[in-house]
């Protein structure tokens, strides 16, 4: 890369020297890989203060339930759409029910819908991308038109069309709460592994060829081993960050899903769907659904910025 | 020129068989028969349900049915839709301007927007302008749609009143009139779309640019004397222009995805509210045909950005 402007401006020497104490030479010696990377994150002030309010995020959701023990469907009409009051931080809605509450239990949902659809995309993306980067030749090529052909296909209309047809056979099967949370987790996970199996095939094609990996060749490692321990090891920064990049997408997609009204059931308050009730109360109650909307916002943020400072970190390469 | 733009057409050809491959998999492999209803249906014999079934080969080997379905999807006959009682195709091409439309627009405005601030921004890295547009395409990249159409409601139609919040297809104005009313209830959904294509569409200029700016014949333009003005726009972002155009087509997907939600949040009628009504009506045919018409789009979509490629560097269609 012939660049000298990093792509990132929380990266230019400017921004570090005023975050932390400068590192000593000698304390820069002593690093380790991870310490480094560490370093250079902390660098990121925007990248720190999204993993400050994400993990105040996720313990909110944790331990929040558990704090706050209003539950999340009593109904009380004389209470509806109230704005926000010391009986209700956030106000109610339509039924009566407590907006806070709802939030906090929906919020799990939304995360862990964020996290596990990642963790699919993750893996899928790496296990085709390793295959591809590593036999290379014919298999690399029908691997690659496969990504391809994934890559060109509408993401959102075809989520809608597959939780269209399989939601009623896997509520049967496995229970609506849990059915309809495997099938989005899995649907948004398999329409999101192309550009992981992109960048690792990339990974692979550059690491295969490089002195450590034909050293370990020539000592006779087996494939296997040169895949688990040498390459994917190495490889890994990018994906991290992508893996991060994909927990927003998929907390976006599975938001979009409810709030179009065919995601999660009313009993499931996730974000999404807490927006899609107060949608069309707009005009009486905004805080229905302005609370819900920052959430989800905040949480994207968080995480893109998060992303932002790993890839200063992890990335050498200049990435968008 | 016109030998790379038929390789490119040709190519497009099976992308699009394979994304029908998909989704007719998606179909076939899906729960529950199109004929259930009539299973249930006492008023129907089981005489004639096999007779339907013989009759649209709904037992034939799969691979037979798919050949069937791909090849009449291609001659324009989507079938019939069961709720609206209507060709799928004519209810489709009734909705399928209002869509182009806005997201024409909203992609117009993005660019638009994208460009210049992208470029401007570049030029001057660090600096205070680059520093609050990076810092708003952050945040416009990470405010999704639905939400920003809601403010957008909350601030524009609701708290100020200046914009109608539901689009209306029938407007009984005419003239003058007719296209400013046409043109107010426009503005939030293309403004909701246009902005969030903007907020990624300025990162990647400005990467873009970052690269290119920095290239040797980007100094010699300079050394040579070129004002600053006639370097950028004729060397620089030209150049710059090529990944941005990849970018984009790539995230085609995405725009129909915020396309969807923005018809939805303002009662738009285009082809993506029609697809969640009739998700919600249970009418298959025309889920089939709207999600096979967004795939065509998007091949459609990355054609043009190959033709704009081999425009743009006239290195590339000469391969």
């Amino acid at each position: 890369m012939a660049g000298s402007i990093p792509a990132s401006r929380t990266g230019s020497p400017a921004a570090g020297a005023f975050a932390g104490a400068p590192p000593t030479a000698a304390r820069r010696k002593s690093s380790s890989l991870t310490a480094e990377a560490w370093r250079r994150f902390r660098r990121h002030r925007l990248a720190l203060f999204g993993s400050v309010v994400l993990v105040l995020m996720v313990l909110a959701v944790l331990t929040g339930p558990l704090v706050y023990r209003v539950p999340i469907d009593e109904i009380d009409f004389k209470a509806k759409l109230k704005a926000p009051s010391w009986a209700h931080p956030l106000g109610t809605d339509d039924l009566g029910q407590d907006v806070l509450a709802r939030m906090l239990y929906g919020g799990r949902i939304s995360l862990a819908v964020g996290l596990s659809a990642m963790l699919i995309a993750i893996i899928a993306g790496t296990a085709v991308g390793a295959v591809a980067g590593f036999t290379g030749g014919y298999v690399d090529h029908a691997l690659m038109r496969v990504t391809d052909l994934f890559l060109s296909l509408p993401g959102l209309p075809l989520l809608l069309l597959i939780v269209y047809l399989f939601r009623d056979g896997l509520k049967k099967t496995l229970g609506p709460e849990i059915g309809v949370f495997v099938l989005i987790v899995a649907v948004i996970g398999g329409l999101r592994w192309m550009p992981v199996a992109r960048l690792v095939r990339a990974q692979f094609l550059s690491l295969r060829e490089k002195e450590f990996v034909e050293a370990a060749r020539g000592l006779g490692a087996a494939p296997l081993r040169q895949v688990l321990r040498h390459i994917l090891p190495n490889s890994v920064g990018p994906v991290i960050v992508a893996g991060t990049i994909d927990v927003a997408a998929a907390i976006i997609a599975e938001s979009s899903l409810s709030f179009l009204g065919l995601g999660f059931p009313p009993d499931i308050p996730t974000w999404g769907r807490i927006l899609f009730d107060a949608k069309d109360n707009l005009d009486f109650a905004p805080h229905w659904a302005l609370f819900p909307g920052t959430a989800i916002f905040l949480t994207v943020l968080s995480i893109n910025y998060i992303g932002d400072g790993l890839r200063d970190a992890l990335d050498p390469r200049k990435v968008l | 020129m016109t030998k790379y733009l038929l390789r490119r057409v040709l190519i497009s050809i099976p992308v699009l068989a394979g994304i029908s491959l998909v989704l007719f998999t998606i179909l076939a492999l899906a729960p529950g028969d199109p004929f259930e209803e009539l299973a249930t249906n006492p008023n129907v014999p089981p005489e004639v349900r096999m007779n339907l079934r013989a009759q649209f080969g709904l037992d034939d080997p799969i691979a037979i049915r798919y050949l069937r379905w791909f090849t009449s999807m291609m001659k324009g006959d989507w079938g019939f839709s069961f709720v609206s009682r209507v060709n799928v195709d004519r209810l489709i091409l009734q909705r399928l301007p209002t869509t182009i439309l806005v997201i024409g627009s909203a992609q117009l405005l993005g660019l638009l927007i994208a460009i210049p601030i992208g470029v401007y921004s570049a030029t001057r890295p660090y600096s205070f302008f680059d520093q609050v547009a990076t810092t708003c395409a952050f945040l416009g990249f990470s405010l999704p749609t639905f939400f920003t159409g809601l403010l957008f409601i909350l601030f524009f139609s609701i708290y100020l009143d200046w914009l109608p919040f539901i689009y209306r297809a029938d407007i009984s104005a005419s003239g003058w009139r007719w296209w400013w009313e046409h043109i107010r209830q426009a503005i939030m959904p293309v403004a909701v779309l246009g902005l969030f294509q903007a907020s990624s569409m300025t990162r990647f200029m400005r990467s873009a640019v970052l690269d290119v700016i920095q290239l040797d014949y980007v100094r010699t333009a300079r050394a040579k004397g070129l004002a600053e003005r006639v370097t950028i726009a004729r060397h620089v972002v030209r150049n710059a222009l090529i990944p941005v155009v990849t970018l984009v087509a790539l995230q085609v997907p995405t725009i129909f995805a915020g396309a969807l939600i923005t018809e939805q949040i303002f009662r738009v009628p285009g082809i993506g509210s029609l697809l969640i009504s009739s998700i919600l009506a249970n009418d298959t045919p025309v889920i089939m045909a709207i999600t096979f018409v967004f795939s065509g789009l998007v091949v459609l979509f990355n054609l043009i950005a190959d033709i704009l490629y081999g425009w743009l560097d006239p290195r590339i269609s000469y391969r």
